[in-house]
């Protein structure tokens, strides 16, 4: 590994992050995004606490997967503009770890203010207490599933006409054991039982994301700039 | 050994082959298709169980393997295309596509046709059955991802990666599915698998499957061929074909 | 067939359509290759 590397990844990350915070109000439509859908499901079925409880798990995490969709835009956007992108691709250092660096600031940006909104969401549709921190713990190993695999979706979709929607086509049929194990845990929790299960499945996903998603990434990557 | 594959890649050679090789197939695919469907209706038993209804199995089953099987060799063909940049693989994944998502397709109207006799709804969310539906969706995403792209080298790698992407993620989210489906057991077990087959009932099956494979490599090397002259228009060698 | 024949026989009928669906698109598409291929050639000023 060449000296230069841990430093590489870590401008990118302070630049990116940088860069995001300056652009705040990119983020907030994602979080504004998985509020609206979230009550759409009361407003479509019913207030009552007894039906609410029941579906929780599942519309938190369908509402977050539909957000991590949306967010997925600002991840290549600005940079694909202002040809920085293709700057990343002639970088010396290895591209799929810089595209590891940079999916890591976008899930910093977009996913973990997502964490920290969940649990509101959540006892508002009468998520019991006890389920909170599991809610939390499953998104903060699923949504870095969720932002890796769309880094793949973004990379091949990208300057594509209606990309955006070509992007959950591919996306989510591949973030469905995300959904069923993140959904599981919660409700495991909110039952009372024990979420361990689940939560270590999310885990395993999670390590082979993180080993694999990036190569394909920069396949991707490669394929559409090149 | 090397040759032999050398030459295969080659568009003529491959145009030239798949043209002699396509009607045996297609012919020999009917036949098989035809002996095994009326083995099915006719010469098989009724299931002890679920009387003639089960007879839906002996199109069912073999739709929901080739699907897989396409997929496979669909993701396969990307991957030697991408790897080795041999056009002809990546026209080999392209015509895999609508094919396989064709068996898909089938694999869930038979399942869902199967499922109202049996249990009453035109659908269940069976862990097999849920898992072809994505399947299905991965067909769909892969075409789309084709469709869109006006690029034809972009498309092919771009669709190449994505299938290989989607080949890892298929057991990953096979299991998923079944794990899933195991925790929301309903009253009946709804099972549109085989159990214990007899014998008798698993030979048209089984012919049936090879007559699948033969329809699909006659089929296969129609579309490649079709394929092959849309992509080589320019090449000498289209010339003296058509 | 036991009050199943309905469902039975629409299952093998459509697999039965589904399968020449395919391979009537899969041939069309293929002649319609070669048509526009021969066109072009024609226009281009015939087989060398």
């Amino acid at each position: 590994m060449p000296p230069e590397l841990p430093t590489a990844l870590r401008l990118l990350l302070l630049r990116d992050l940088r860069l995001a915070v300056r652009r705040w109000g990119q983020m907030a439509t994602p979080l504004m995004f998985f509020a609206i859908v979230a009550t759409l499901f009361p407003l479509a079925l019913s207030p009552a606490m007894l039906q609410l409880r029941e579906i929780a798990p599942g519309v938190l995490w369908v509402a977050a997967l539909l957000s991590s969709l949306l967010a997925l835009d600002a991840l290549f956007r600005a940079d694909l503009e202002d040809g920085s992108l293709e700057q990343l691709l002639l970088s010396p250092q290895p591209l799929p770890l810089l595209l590891l660096a940079r999916t890591a600031a976008h899930w910093l940006m977009s996913a973990v203010p997502l964490i920290a909104l969940a649990p509101l969401l959540a006892v508002a549709l009468h998520l019991p207490a006890q389920a909170l921190v599991t809610l939390m713990l499953a998104l903060a190993l699923g949504t870095p599933v969720l932002s890796l695999l769309g880094a793949i979706g973004a990379a091949l979709t990208m300057g594509l006409h209606r990309g955006g929607a070509l992007l959950a086509l591919l996306v989510l049929p591949l973030a469905v054991p995300v959904l069923i194990f993140g959904a599981r845990a919660t409700d495991l929790a909110a039952r009372g039982e024990d979420p361990a299960g689940p939560l270590f499945l999310l885990a395993s996903l999670l390590f082979l994301a993180l080993s694999l998603a990036p190569i394909a990434a920069a396949a991707a990557l490669r394929v559409s700039l090149d | 050994m090397h040759r032999f594959f050398h030459e295969l890649a080659s568009p003529p050679h491959f145009y030239r082959l798949a043209g002699r090789l396509g009607p045996w197939f297609g012919w020999t695919g009917a036949a098989l298709i035809a002996g095994s469907a009326w083995a099915g209706l006719a010469w098989a038993p009724p299931d002890y169980q679920q009387g003639d209804g089960f007879r839906i199995i002996y199109v069912h089953v073999p739709s929901a393997w080739m699907s897989l099987f396409v997929y496979v060799l669909m993701a396969t063909a990307a991957a030697i295309g991408l790897v080795w940049r041999i056009k002809l693989a990546h026209a080999v994944a392209a015509g895999c596509a609508p094919i396989g998502a064709s068996f898909t397709f089938l694999a869930l109207a038979t399942g869902s046709i199967w499922g109202k006799p049996m249990w009453g709804t035109w659908w269940v969310w069976d862990a097999r059955l849920t898992s072809e539906l994505i399947l299905l969706f991965l067909y769909a995403g892969y075409m789309a991802l084709r469709a869109s792209i006006d690029d034809l080298q972009r498309a092919d790698r771009a669709s190449a990666v994505l299938a290989l992407v989607g080949v890892i993620n298929v057991p990953i989210i096979h299991y998923s599915v079944i794990w899933w489906n195991t925790l929301h057991q309903g009253p009946t077990v709804t099972r549109l698998d085989t159990p214990a087959i007899a014998a008798s009932m698993l030979v048209p099956l089984l012919t049936m499957t090879v007559g699948f494979m033969c329809y699909f490599a006659a089929v296969l090397m129609t579309r490649v061929r079709g394929e092959l002259l849309a992509r080589e228009r320019h090449a000498r060698w289209v010339r003296e074909v058509v | 067939m036991g009050g199943y024949a309905a469902y039975v026989w629409s299952a093998f009928g459509l697999t039965l359509a589904v399968l020449l669906g395919n391979a009537w698109l899969a041939r069309r598409r293929f002649a319609a290759a070669r048509l526009e291929l021969a066109r072009r050639l024609r226009a281009a000023g015939g087989t060398p």
